[in-house]
């Protein structure tokens, strides 16, 4: 008789047993985030659409308190996307190869953020001169 | 299982391929355009703009906002933001939920995705409403 | 033993497929001097506590691949692994997570046995060479291409570090993905359609949602992770080219 009996553990809260998965569901969970303004934006996109009284009652209630909290909390879990993203590049990404030299990870991160810093300061940029 | 059975079943098991690229290219497109602009859009739109610091007062107003909806490229990119911001998000949160331990399979994948589907086809009405 | 021996506590989790209907928590007491591995501890276990604890092991130095084991709950090879960097406090050790347990701190490992003959890991020919035609020839940046993802020593300590592999044990996984890297990228090789099939499959690489841990407790500096998301794109740039190249890998 075969006296094998593998045993397989349970994954239940796997990811609490160790700091590298908790970040990871962290940056993970920045997800909700995008979602919840994704999902503000649009309903913007809608009231816009209605004409100019709709389109001023979503601009107003983005002036409540809750609204400007909720924007400020989406602001951090968009920036730590942003470093994340960045943060996991060197591993999720072809080798680059300058003059017959690997890039360093850090370089690759680097280079990501610096990208993200430009375009944003652009489109802070272009909003503020279409706004003018 | 020997080993010249193991190679022979390894070689008739036909595989199935996956159509996971679709959702993956989605979401590293959503996840990429959140990373380069998602701080400072949210900056934008849910800080600056509602309580009237940085930006001109008028940075979102009606005439504003209708103008860029109208402009072919300001259609593109909020398009592409709302869209593909959604299904970043719903392919991290489908993810989210398989890693949790909520295996619902395609519950969890129509609810996911079809959440994004919906929105998509809400933006792309609103902006053809809006008109060019 | 002299009076300032210093002894540690070893928590294993111990596992007697015989006996126990699942795996337990016995601590042992052990003396130690600054020089000792993990391995070591345990080996003085199994001498002189236990003779029952059951572990694999060959090669002390890091190269074989035999001794990995959860410790403090990381993906550690025991035998690079030093008591001292946990004296004074107790140092946890189980087997590698997201393995059935055989035995003790001994896992099962026939699926990534098969695994890794699925991958075919070795160089087919393009066309078949004659002796006379002399041996392939390589650049060094043909060499470079590969080399990094060659030096797996399948400890397994990536599948022990990947979640998406413990919650679908089909999931091909990082070693493997790596080791088929390897072969795809190489000048000599002309196996990559048939191995890509695999990686495009529900088995392959888009179980992977880039946690990255793989790459992180690596030994050898493999990063698995890094074959397994390069070969996402491959995947999906197949995928949606596949109609309008004339042998793309379509199936
Ligand atoms: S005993 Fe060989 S790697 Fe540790």
């Amino acid at each position: 008789m075969n006296k094998r009996r593998p045993y397989v553990r349970s994954m239940d809260g796997w990811w609490r047993k160790n700091p590298f998965f908790v970040e990871y569901m962290i940056h993970e969970g920045t997800a909700l985030f995008v979602a919840a303004y994704a999902g503000i934006l649009l309903n913007g996109l809608v009231h816009l659409s209605q004409g100019e009284a709709a389109w001023n009652v979503w601009l107003l209630g983005l002036k409540s308190s809750w609204y400007i909290g909720f924007h400020v909390l989406t602001l951090i879990a968009l920036g730590y996307h942003t470093y994340t993203w960045f943060k996991i590049m060197p591993r999720t990404m072809p080798p680059v190869v300058v003059g017959g030299q690997r890039l360093s990870a850090w370089a690759i991160t680097g280079s990501g953020l610096a990208v993200a810093a430009a375009a944003m300061a652009a489109l802070l940029g272009l909003v503020w001169g279409m706004a003018r | 299982m020997n080993a010249t059975n193991a190679t022979n079943a390894m070689k008739t098991t036909t595989r199935k391929r996956s159509n996971a690229p679709i959702f993956w290219a989605l979401f590293g497109a959503g996840g990429m355009l959140s990373a380069l602009f998602g701080p400072m859009l949210v900056f934008i739109t849910g800080i600056a703009v509602p309580l009237g610091v940085v930006l001109p007062k008028d940075t979102m107003s009606y005439p504003h906002m209708l103008a860029f909806a109208q402009n072919l490229i300001g259609k593109g990119f909020i398009f592409a933001i709302i869209a593909l911001f959604l299904w970043h998000a719903a392919h991290r949160i489908f993810h989210s939920l398989h890693d949790i331990g909520i295996h619902a399979g395609t519950g969890a994948k129509l609810l996911c995705y079809g959440l994004a589907m919906v929105g998509t086809v809400i933006a792309a009405y609103a902006l053809l409403a809006i008109g060019f | 033993m002299s009076d300032n021996q210093k002894v540690i506590e070893i928590e294993v989790l111990r596992y007697h497929p015989e006996k126990d209907k699942e795996p337990h928590k016995q601590v042992f007491e052990v003396p130690f001097t600054d020089d000792m591995s993990v391995l070591q501890g345990v080996q003085y276990i199994k001498d002189y506590l236990d003779g029952s604890l059951s572990f694999r092991w060959s090669c002390r130095m890091a190269i074989c691949g035999s001794c990995g084991m959860m410790i403090n709950g990381e993906p550690s090879l025991s035998c690079q692994t030093f008591l001292r960097d946990y004296y004074p406090a107790r140092v946890r050790v189980e087997a590698l997570s997201h393995f059935p347990i055989e035995r003790d701190l001994v896992i099962n490992m026939e699926g990534f046995m098969e695994k890794l003959e699925s991958i075919q890991p070795y160089i087919i020919p393009k066309e078949p060479r004659t002796l006379q035609e002399g041996e392939y020839l390589q650049t060094p940046e043909q060499l470079n291409e590969y080399e990094q993802f060659s030096s797996c020593i399948n400890c397994l300590l990536c599948y022990a570090a990947c979640p998406q592999f413990g919650l679908n044990s089909s999931f091909i996984g990082p070693a493997a993905t790596a080791l088929l890297h390897r072969y795809n990228v190489d000048s000599r090789d002309g196996g990559k359609a048939e191995r890509m099939e695999l990686i495009n499959s529900e088995e392959g690489v888009f179980n992977c949602t880039a946690v990255g841990y793989c790459s992180e407790v690596c030994p050898k500096h493999v990063d698995p992770a890094n074959a397994v998301n390069q070969n996402k794109t491959i995947s999906a740039a197949d995928y949606f080219l596949r109609f309008l190249t004339p042998k793309g890998g379509a199936k």
